[in-house]
């Protein structure tokens, strides 16, 4: 029996050479469970050793592995050549992100947001060892479990048009997770959260495109963390305003 | 080492690239047709003012064709705009819990569509009654 082969059409770019990236198209034999991210595998392994991309996990945790598949994020290790079958596929970096080479990108204005956020909890007091965890109550994990599911991959600021127009907006992820440690009752940082929730360049860059939460491979819904921070910014705003200068929380 | 050159992709034309961004634009663009329905229907209060002949030449003119045409337009505008609105306020609005229950955003939606077709209901039977 002949194995079937798919087209995949990737785009190239080297910095070194290249003034611009341009398609290149690989002839990938496949089988069924061959995912996007072994086809690629193969052209790296037989075909050509210089095409760069990122990888790890190949399981949908390390969020490595995001590229665009026919011009829609999604993460290779957990799509599938069958169904693009009999059709091919054009991959392309992760859209909005800047290039690095080939279908890697450089993801260090997505890391400076993400630590800009403080993701990390902030208790009101530190608790010593002796004095135990903070506990929380199932109720209590469940107002920010969802957003805690994000890892990182990035392909919500692929979705997003807005962050592709303006990079100073903070984007989906790093919002989404910034709402994850709000809305924590072991927290007790959100004042210092707030001034970036109220920025023009927090939630009010957002304009409810909606397409982050449609991509997000691990069911977080960035949209709602975004919009639901538009409320809160504005009772900030109002509360802020009518609290008397000096007045304490 | 190697030279780093970070390439940029233009973003030109981005909202024909996906139909999903096809549609937000449809989506956003009933906000013209509502506008324009608010502006119209705001002149015709305006004619009130001016007088009785006024505002019945204003009702005489909606009879023309052009405007039986946009008016169907605004109407279509009009319902895609509360429709997609209805779909995405569960994400705008702050998470709802009966006890320690979460209400479902599926739930939000058809609240919202239960109560626009039970006022829409009322308020054609008030039209067409009175």
């Amino acid at each position: 029996m002949t194995q079937k082969t798919i087209d995949i059409e990737v785009l190239r770019y080297n910095p070194e050479k290249d003034y611009k990236p341009s398609y290149q198209t690989f002839e990938v034999p496949f089988a069924d469970e061959t995912s996007v991210l072994q086809g690629l595998q193969y052209i790296k392994d037989q075909l050509d050793g210089s095409l760069t991309f990122r990888w790890s996990c190949r399981m949908e945790i390390c969020g490595s592995c995001g590229m665009m598949i026919n011009g829609v994020p999604n993460l290779t290790c957990s799509s599938f050549l069958r169904d693009y079958y009999p059709g091919k596929l054009r991959i392309e970096p992760l859209s909005h992100l800047p290039i690095e080479r080939d279908l890697a990108v450089d993801q260090t204005d997505f890391l400076q947001k993400l630590e800009s956020i403080h993701p990390y909890i902030i208790p009101k007091e530190n608790q010593s060892v002796e004095e135990g965890p903070f506990k929380q109550t199932p109720a209590q994990r469940e107002r920010f479990y969802q957003y805690s599911e994000c890892i990182n991959c990035l392909l919500c600021y692929a979705a997003c048009p807005q962050y592709g127009l303006d990079s100073d907006f903070l984007g989906p992820a790093a919002m989404a997770l910034l709402h994850r440690y709000n809305s924590d009752s072991r927290d007790d940082g959100k004042a210092e959260r707030m001034p970036i929730v109220n920025a023009q360049e927090g939630v009010w860059a957002c304009t409810l495109v909606g397409y982050c939460s449609e991509v997000c491979p691990k069911g977080v819904d960035p949209a709602s963390a975004v919009n639901r921070n538009k409320v809160n910014s504005t009772l900030d705003y109002f509360f802020r305003f009518m609290a008397p200068k000096g007045a304490a929380e | 080492m190697a030279t780093r050159r970070p390439y940029m992709r233009p973003m030109a034309g981005w909202w024909r690239r996906n139909p999903f961004y096809l549609f937000y634009m449809l989506r956003e663009s009933t906000a013209v047709f509502v506008t324009l329905y608010a502006l119209q229907l705001l002149y015709g209060v305006y004619t009130l003012t001016v007088g009785q002949a006024a505002f019945e030449a204003w009702l005489a003119r909606l009879q023309h064709p052009v405007y039986i045409v946009f008016h169907a337009l605004a109407l279509a505008a009009a319902l895609l705009h509360a429709f997609t609105w209805f779909n995405v306020a569960p994400k705008a609005m702050p998470a709802l819990y009966l006890g320690t229950r979460r209400v479902s955003d599926r739930t939000v939606v058809r609240v919202q569509f239960v109560i626009f077709f039970v006022v829409s209901a009322i308020m054609l039977g008030v039209a067409l009654g009175g």
